[in-house]
């Protein structure tokens, strides 16, 4: 008996970090926020419960359009970084050999060296309109004028479709290493072209890679705020912009929860979609990532 | 068994120790303020006068509203929001104590800005604040550039399409509603004439936008655009304006015809701030003239201080004086008390502005 | 036009760096032919058959299928198909997609290729298979899609990387015969590498022994064995007994070995004051309880039983023999006096000078 309690115990003290961990850290505080986003102001320091605050969401156009500009642009981001991260990937896992291919990974992971807000900044001296790239084209003779390629959706795209690159890489790469070389031979060897082992072997064999990549990314993009912020123009208002905004200068935090929850909400059944469209199980992307 | 026991007393007698050496450490003031508002030098000869030391947290109106509010107003002992946004937060959210006036020296501040505070600031009979910097809000022009601006309305000329700047926050609002003709702080007490006027401000706006570069958000932000000559006429504080003047003398702050916007920074203490005395030591120490002509200087704005005036440098007070002939200062319109539920109608409009196209 | 070959490759060298992989290899396959190349690992029978394959690229040399050069042709425009060792079947595709899979590939309909593809399984004996994933099959059906998925192409030539290798023993054997039914069914030309000479011998028309990037003889099965023409395919293809020697010559091919003990055996070779290599075959050694018996045999030794390794047919004795530093080899007779023979069991033992191949070491 002795023994088994103090097995118990220490199971229980093993265990201890990791529920605290989840428990605090990530249960609690969405319990409050949802508990929060129920709550409507009657009056100063008067609240009561109501579901006001999530029909604010879908009556008042402003809100779910900008919450559909974000899903949509977020879905361009993960397309243009699994385009653009693919062949990346295809060379680390194929091609690439020892100190070459932990040169590229860590080429890769060089700019994460940086937070995330001087990552941007150093977009934002590149794109502005007395940057590096205006002043090269100027130089080079391409342009008459200064041009700004600043505070637009194209310079949003470029900065998360950046920021993104290295969760798409890294779990594709794994999935593309784990193809065994002789199965792609195969497929060149029956017949195959490039193109048609590329379609019927290797992405479907990157498959899990693909989606657990898509799935970081797009939550990420969804869920990024600086780069928006930073890079933005005066046109593009980011979902999570919303948020801040309820929440720091309109003081309205119950409507804040309510964003957040929705985020979280819709944010997932995106996800869910996505997962149901190309037939991938939660599972084993899980397994992938 | 034991040893196990005997590592949890070691545990928590080491907790113990850590906590005792905590209450141990030097008497602290923890101020939550604006940036520039505590040079270095001033913060120094407090601590040696009086063995306080002062921990500084930079912010803005919104960041100081939001931040006492997650804590009821508890992680700082004094706080300096704006004057127009201590009694519509103190109704909504009780995040501050009323100042005891007693223990602040009133003859160190000017009487009439003092009183106007005071007042403004006051919640059932309670006064949460008294003023210590203030300064205007107006335009930035390069004067070379764009020589014809001279009001609010003047930014959205195409002439200067894509080099233009304001900020998408509630000083926007207002300016441009004086700048039409209209009077949001006639409004204030009544939300149904204020949405409306703000919703035809906000399709002003909505048609300024064309013109705009970007809102600006972070003041370096604004100023580097300014210099670099990507930005040529802006919405922004007064200080700004005149630190590119000493840069640049093409670069001007102007008041613009439909009035500069004048704006009060205060002290406050939050509800539950620690160190009271401390902070109604800074208060006494921060308005002794020589000590409000310092801050001054590094802030670049004007103080509260009765009698700083005197001794602060010359260029700021000649900078003041082309910016400001007597008519403009007139013609300053004070922000009086936000009352609550105001923001949440401006919040709307500019959410609308930002997100629109 | 119909060509007398198959596959003829012509000087074909490989090097890796300075090492030659392959080093000036020549040989044709005609059709319908086994044809194996049998060696150790790493002598180059890998690079050979990629090559062949179109995965790498000669150095130098040609490769020519139906008389046409491959050189500069892609592996996917090649009429040659392989077996990977590993088998490589598709794991994102069920078995009816991985036979049809080369069909599409050629542009055939996806209706036909269907078709064709479940004719193909109903012919390797996996009817009604299409459906399942490749993942659920066993090692042999596994083994039968992988060559399924190439015969349905009808290619000029199977090429086979040691396909046996993953299978266990037992269905290893069942394989061997099967891959040769098969074979001879569709009549088809398969080249075939292995390490494993027993695979080599049982299947093949004909066996190209390589070693070190080259070939050291190519014969025919019963040729390997009884004729090798070096010390490395002597020892390589099959059992034997190895000595080495001083050799000095006598007449007609005749060579007497003299081992260090002092012992001088009779053998046929080509090579004489030399350092030699002499190898006799364990089932050519007679074994007999009374000398006498053995009197016609130039080679007559005295020995004792020091082991039985029984194996059913392939039992044989280690005897430990007067002259010889180890224990000599033979084959343990099934039948007679000698069947039951005990360790300790003093025996006599001879074989005669033909049954003895020197070579130069």
């Amino acid at each position: 008996m002795m023994t088994k309690s103090a097995q118990r115990l220490t199971l229980f003290l093993l265990l201890a970090p990791a529920i605290l961990w989840l428990g605090l850290l990530i249960v609690l505080p969405h319990v409050e926020i949802l508990v929060l986003s129920f709550s409507e102001r009657v009056a100063p320091r008067v609240y009561a419960f109501g579901f006001g605050n999530y029909l604010e969401f879908f009556t008042e156009p402003l809100y779910w359009r900008t919450f559909a500009r974000t899903a949509g642009m977020s879905i361009l981001v993960t397309a243009l970084t699994l385009v653009l991260a693919f062949p990346i990937a295809l060379y680390i896992a194929r091609v690439a050999q020892g100190r070459l291919k932990a040169m590229l990974l860590l080429l890769c992971l060089l700019p994460f060296w940086v937070s995330e807000l001087v990552r941007t900044l150093g977009w934002m001296m590149i794109l502005r309109e007395t940057g590096v790239l205006s002043y090269v084209l100027q130089a080079t003779g391409l342009t008459a004028e200064r041009v700004e390629f600043l505070y637009n959706d194209g310079a949003v795209i470029l900065g998360l479709v950046y920021g993104g690159l290295l969760f798409m890489i890294v779990p594709l790469a794994n999935a593309l290493e784990s193809l065994e070389p002789a199965v792609v031979e195969a497929g060149f060897d029956l017949g195959g072209s490039r193109w048609t082992v590329l379609r019927r072997i290797v992405i479907p064999h990157a498959m899990p890679g693909i989606v657990a990549g898509s799935i970081i990314v797009f939550m990420l993009t969804v869920g990024n705020f600086a780069t928006p912020v930073l890079l933005g123009g005066k046109n593009g208002l980011w979902f999570t912009e919303q948020i801040y905004a309820q929440f720091i200068t309109r003081f309205n935090w119950p409507q804040g929860a309510a964003f957040g929850m929705l985020l979280l909400l819709l944010s997932s059944a995106i996800v869910w979609l996505g997962l149901r469209l190309t037939g991938q199980s939660l599972g084993t992307t899980l397994k992938q990532a | 068994m034991l040893t196990k026991r005997a590592s949890l007393k070691l545990a928590t007698a080491l907790a113990a120790l850590m906590v005792v050496g905590t209450a141990q450490a030097a008497e602290k003031l923890r101020l939550l303020t604006w940036a520039d508002y505590v040079p270095k030098d001033v913060m120094e000869q407090f601590t040696k006068e009086t063995g306080i030391e002062v921990e500084v947290t930079l912010s803005n109106n919104e960041e100081m509203i939001s931040k006492l509010r997650a804590t009821q107003g508890a992680g700082f002992d004094l706080v300096q929001p704006s004057q127009d946004r201590i009694a519509g937060p103190q109704a909504e959210f009780g995040i501050y104590k009323p100042l005891d006036l007693s223990k602040i020296k009133s003859d160190l501040f000017i009487a009439s800005m003092l009183e106007a505070t005071k007042k403004n600031t006051t919640v059932e009979g309670k006064v949460y604040g008294v003023p210590h910097i203030w300064g205007t809000d107006g335009l930035i022009v390069n004067t070379k550039a764009a020589p014809k601006v001279a009001d609010y309305n003047d930014l959205c000329d195409a002439a200067l399409a894509g080099k233009t700047s304001f900020r998408a926050k509630r000083p926007a609002l207002i300016a441009f509603a004086f700048a039409n003709g209209m009077d949001p702080f006639a409004s204030y007490k009544d939300p149904k004439a204020y949405a409306a006027m703000m919703d035809k401000v906000g399709a002003k706006l909505a048609e300024c936008k064309k013109t705009v570069k970007f809102f600006w958000d972070g003041k370096d932000q604004l100023l580097n655009a300014l210099r670099s000559g990507e930005v040529v006429a802006a919405m922004a504080w007064d200080t700004g304006g005149w630190k590119l003047n000493s840069e640049n003398a093409d670069i001007k702050f102007i008041a613009p015809k439909s009035g500069a916007l004048g704006w009060v920074d205060t002290f406050a203490i939050p509800a539950k701030g620690r160190n009271d005395d401390a902070a109604y030591k800074w208060i006494n120490f921060n308005m002794k003239p020589e000590i409000a002509a310092k801050v001054a200087a590094s802030a670049g704005n004007f103080t509260a201080s009765n009698g700083a005036d005197k001794l602060m440098q010359g260029k700021l007070k000649d900078q003041f004086a082309e910016s400001f002939p007597k008519a403009a200062i007139d013609n300053i319109k004070w922000y009086p008390a936000v009352p609550a539920g105001i923001e949440e109608i401006e919040g709307k409009v500019l959410d609308r502005l930002k997100a629109g196209s | 036009m119909a060509h007398s070959t198959d596959l003829d490759l012509v000087n074909v060298i490989k090097r890796f760096g300075s090492h030659a992989a392959v080093n000036d290899v020549s040989f044709s396959v005609a059709p319908g032919e086994f044809f194996s190349i049998l060696g150790p690992s790493g002598c180059g029978k890998t690079t050979l058959m990629r090559m062949i394959a179109g995965f790498e690229h000669p150095t130098s040399g040609d490769i020519r299928i139906r008389g046409q050069s491959m050189i500069g042709v892609p592996a996917n425009k090649r009429p040659v198909n392989m077996v990977f060792q590993s088998l490589a079947l598709f794991p994102m595709m069920s078995v009816g997609e991985n036979v049809a899979y080369g069909l599409t590939c050629r542009g055939v309909s996806r209706a036909e290729a269907e078709e064709r593809a479940n004719r193909m399984l109903e012919r390797v004996g996996l009817k009604d298979f299409g459906e399942r994933r490749v993942t659920a099959l066993s090692g042999g059906q596994r083994q039968r899609v992988a060559i399924a998925r190439c015969l349905v192409l009808e290619p000029t030539l199977v090429l086979l990387d040691e396909p046996l290798g993953a299978l266990d023993l037992k269905l290893r054997e069942h394989m061997k015969i099967e891959l040769k039914q098969l074979q001879s069914t569709f009549n088809t030309t398969f080249a075939y590498i292995t390490h494993d000479q027993s695979e080599a011998l049982v299947m093949s028309d004909r066996i190209a022994v390589m070693n070190q990037g080259r070939f050291e003889q190519v014969g025919s099965p019963r040729e390997l064995y009884h004729n090798p023409a070096t010390p490395f395919v002597a020892s390589f293809v099959g059992e034997t007994n190895k000595w080495q020697g001083e050799a000095s010559a006598a007449s007609n091919g005749s060579v007497s070995v003299r081992l260090p003990s002092g012992t001088v055996l009779q053998g046929q070779g080509k090579e004489a004051n030399k350092t030699s290599l002499a190898f006799v075959r364990p089932e050519a050694i007679a074994l007999a309880q009374d000398a006498s018996a053995l009197g016609a045999l130039a080679n007559r030794f005295e020995g004792r039983v020091s082991a039985v390794l029984f194996d059913g047919a392939n039992s044989s004795l280690l005897i430990d023999t007067v002259g010889f530093e180890q224990p000599v080899r033979a084959v343990l007779p099934q039948a007679g006096p000698l069947a039951g023979i005990e360790v300790g069991a003093p025996v006599h033992l001879g074989w005669t000078a033909d049954a003895m191949k020197v070579f130069a070491a």
